[in-house]
């Protein structure tokens, strides 16, 4: 007697059955608008802390070192620093060490900063140093003179002259800031900001990272850095808190991280299906396998 | 037949979907506005890398090579006005870019920097030599030069940062006491915090057979490193998921206007 | 000549920054090769650029397989250099940012560059659902343990894993998913990072030694 066809659930089709389920668990609760209220964590409230301690003209360097790529985690987190950042009226100086970082502080000036903040100042209040090449190098040079290592600003304006940049004058290096926040998807990032700025120059750091990077960054909380928001979660906690503490934000683009965790939650229930699943047919076919032997 | 069918399917669900929601008016015009011009292309290429789901194909391919195009001139673009023109031009010359893009530039720069600032130049254009017939010799000197900096910059900053910080961050009481008195659950976390460090980092001895304590040791940290691994596991799917979550509501919100 | 050159570049750039540390002195002189480590850093951007164009010019000239793409990629890049190079349509003209409100370029960062980008990216969410499926199994004890831990985080990093324990009493509190997730990052998952982040700062500590002593000279090709 012919033994049974297997059905084909490692061939092709199976995989597609499987980005089908995939893409459904996202598409579903988008269209329903499943969302979730979030419970910050502990190092999450550090972080909000940390920035609502902030006194009023505080300098803070915001780097944006992402691209494109790592948009859905890495732009919300970014979003309410700034959010936050203005609100406590820092003085913010925008700059990236990523090539393509550049385009993404520009979207937050000229979308979020520009349009909700109107009263914040380019030059006075904020400036865009841009991009600069040289990975690391571009922090030691900073932590000794940031002139050097970003001339001019985005708008070619020079940062030595300080004339057309207000906001320029009175600062040297990095030593000169109270705050680093670094919202980091890989190399360079905030390991780069930790091990050449913050731990030289003893300056506070906090961080923001793409999920996959975040368990490698842990062990530098929290004696070298304040803390780091991981992933959507850690950005979804981070708008949560604001969102609390400040209602005016509780509007569709202050909440983009909280909305995706609803496709995000139902995505990871299905891949724990997958993987339960994978592992029941194994187990099944091993058995049956010793039987017929 | 069948694998035909179903592409058909798909495509023509998809060709109605955009119509029904174009005659709607709930997407927008491409020819009267750039940024919706911008959303259709977006979704074009959107739609052509995710293709490769099914399998290679002409769409993907096309997608993805105007992709390397796009990527390998927007870095040289960002290299020339972010660091080339300011950093280099503005030491070496600043006249230059002062007058040809009116930028405004410090020009009171001393003859002694200018004279310092040929050295990046020299090492660019032996870069840049390797395309010549007998250029690789004399590029490998501007190479010399990015190693060597990388390496002492990174000696330092990994023996403090990584190493003698990261055993400082380690030294910690391994019995808490908290508000007096004696905290069992901090001690047991400074305990396997300290003993799984120090037996994850046996597992990685191997000049020596693992045996006695050390194997004891060893087969401990490995029990820590698949705690590791797992944690990173859930959190590589987290953040492989969000970006799926960001295009799809791409396509849906800025593009369909489903949502 | 070849290999000596090269070798004293490396010796004196890398024993200039270490020195640095420790001769306040001679720091104005690490800061200036920094420099020019930046501005040696935009010439490989170049050179990257350069090589792209020589690469599928060479498959378009012979006509090679696949040439339609090379056009089409070479396309993408000629017009992309000559629209970010010459600033077309953003404000400020040459003197302005190279993404200015209105360029071509940005145009291209946010419809073309940024789409590709992600789309790209995105498609790992299929493969390691894919990838859950058909490869991670429970043969042993530690891939169990690999597992449960996996699964903690998966839940715990969403909604769910709040909801899943909310039930327990409060002296079970450490047990409850968010309660766990956090212990296990900040003990467990900190110590193996740790251990992992030594042992890779002794090899990145042992390998800039033996570059900055000539004993490792890979960097200079065969012709070392």
């Amino acid at each position: 007697m012919s033994p049974r066809p297997q059905p084909e659930v490692e061939g092709v089709t199976g995989r597609r059955v499987i980005y089908a389920l995939m893409l459904l668990a996202v598409i579903a609760p988008m269209v329903w608008r499943i969302s979730f209220k979030e419970r910050p964590s502990a190092m999450t409230r550090d972080i909000f802390a940390a920035i609502e301690a902030l006194p009023p003209g505080a300098r803070v360097v915001l780097a944006y070192d992402f691209d494109p790529a790592s948009e859905p985690e890495m732009k919300p987190m970014g979003d309410a620093f700034s959010r936050h950042l203005a609100l406590k009226q820092a003085r913010i100086f925008y700059l990236t060490l990523w090539p393509l970082g550049q385009g993404e502080i520009d979207m937050v000036t000229r979308r979020l900063l520009a349009i909700e903040y109107p009263e914040y100042r380019y030059g006075t209040d904020y400036v865009n140093l841009g991009f600069m090449s040289g990975n690391e190098g571009v922090i030691s040079v900073a932590m000794t003179d940031l002139k050097k290592g970003f001339s001019t600003d985005v708008h070619n304006a020079s940062t030595g002259t300080g004339g057309g940049l207000p906001i320029m004058r009175g600062i040297d290096n990095l030593r000169n800031m109270d705050l680093i926040v670094d919202v980091a998807a890989g190399y360079p990032g905030l390991r780069e900001w930790i091990q050449y700025a913050a731990v030289p120059g003893g300056i506070p750091i906090i961080g923001g990272s793409v999920a996959v990077k975040s368990p490698e960054l842990f062990p530098y909380v929290p004696a070298q850095c304040l803390g780091i928001l991981a992933g959507l979660k850690g950005a979804a906690e981070y708008e949560q808190l604001l969102v609390d503490r400040y209602p005016h934000l509780d509007r569709p683009e202050s909440r983009v991280a909280l909305e995706r965790m609803g496709p995000q939650t139902v995505a990871h229930l299905v891949v724990m299906l997958l993987i339960i699943a994978g592992n029941v047919i194994h187990i099944t076919r091993r058995r049956r396998g010793v039987e017929a032997a | 037949m069948t694998r035909r069918l179903a592409i058909a399917i798909v495509s023509l669900s998809l060709l109605l979907l955009v119509l029904i929601r174009a005659s709607t008016g709930a997407m927008a015009n491409p020819f009267n506005d750039p940024r919706a011009l911008g959303s259709w292309t977006a979704a074009f290429l959107t739609l052509c890398m995710l293709s490769f789901l099914y399998g290679d194909n002409p769409f993907f391919r096309f997608a993805e090579h105007v992709f390397v195009g796009v990527s390998a001139a927007y870095w040289m673009i960002m290299a020339f006005w972010r660091a080339i023109v300011p950093n280099l031009l503005g030491n070496l010359a600043p006249e230059i870019p002062a007058a040809l893009f009116g930028m405004d530039l410090p020009l009171d720069v001393p003859l002694g920097r200018r004279l310092v600032y040929a050295v990046p130049l020299v090492l660019g254009l032996l870069l840049l030599a390797r395309f010549l017939p007998r250029g690789r010799t004399l590029s490998t000197w501007a190479l010399a030069f990015t190693v060597g900096t990388t390496a002492g910059l990174r000696l330092v900053s990994y023996l403090v940062s990584d190493f003698m910080a990261q055993i400082s961050n380690s030294l910690q009481p391994l019995v808490v006491m908290r508000d007096g008195g004696f905290a069992a659950g901090p001690t047991i976390s400074a305990v396997i915090l300290t003993g799984g460090l120090i037996c994850s980092l046996a597992y990685f001895y191997f000049s020596r057979e693992r045996q006695g304590a050390l194997g004891v040791a060893s087969r401990i940290g490995i029990w820590v490193l698949m705690v590791t691994f797992g944690a990173g596991f859930g959190f590589t799917v987290m953040g492989r998921v969000a970006l799926l979550v960001g295009r799809v509501e791409f396509l849906l919100r800025d593009w369909l206007g489903l949502i | 000549m070849q290999r000596a050159v090269p070798f004293a570049i490396t010796f004196v750039t890398a024993w200039v920054l270490l020195w640095a540390v420790v001769v306040p002195p001679i720091d104005q002189i690490r800061e200036e090769f920094v420099l020019f480590f930046d501005i040696l850093a935009a010439f490989a951007f170049l050179l990257g650029g350069a090589s792209l164009l020589g690469r599928h010019g060479r498959k378009i000239r012979r006509r090679a397989r696949g040439w339609g793409y090379s056009a089409a990629c070479l396309g993408a890049f000629l017009l992309t250099l000559g629209l970010g190079l010459l600033k077309v349509g953003g404000e400020g003209g040459l003197a302005g940012s190279v993404t200015a409100e209105g360029s071509a370029l940005g145009w291209i960062y946010e419809y073309v560059f940024g789409p590709c980008d992600a789309s790209l990216i995105s498609l790992l969410a299929f493969y390691v659902a894919s990838a859950s499926f058909r490869a991670f199994r429970v043969r042993n004890t530690e891939a169990t343990v690999m597992l449960v831990t996996a699964f903690i985080v998966l839940l715990g990093r969403t909604f769910l894993g709040g909801v899943a324990t909310d039930w327990l009493p409060e002296q079970l509190a450490p047990l409850k998913i968010p309660n766990l997730v956090q212990w296990i990052m900040s003990v467990p998952v900190t110590a193996g990072n740790r251990a992992i982040m030594i042992g890779i700062a002794l090899g990145i500590i042992s390998t800039s030694l033996k570059v900055m002593l000539g004993i490792d000279r890979t960097y200079l090709g065969e012709d070392a």
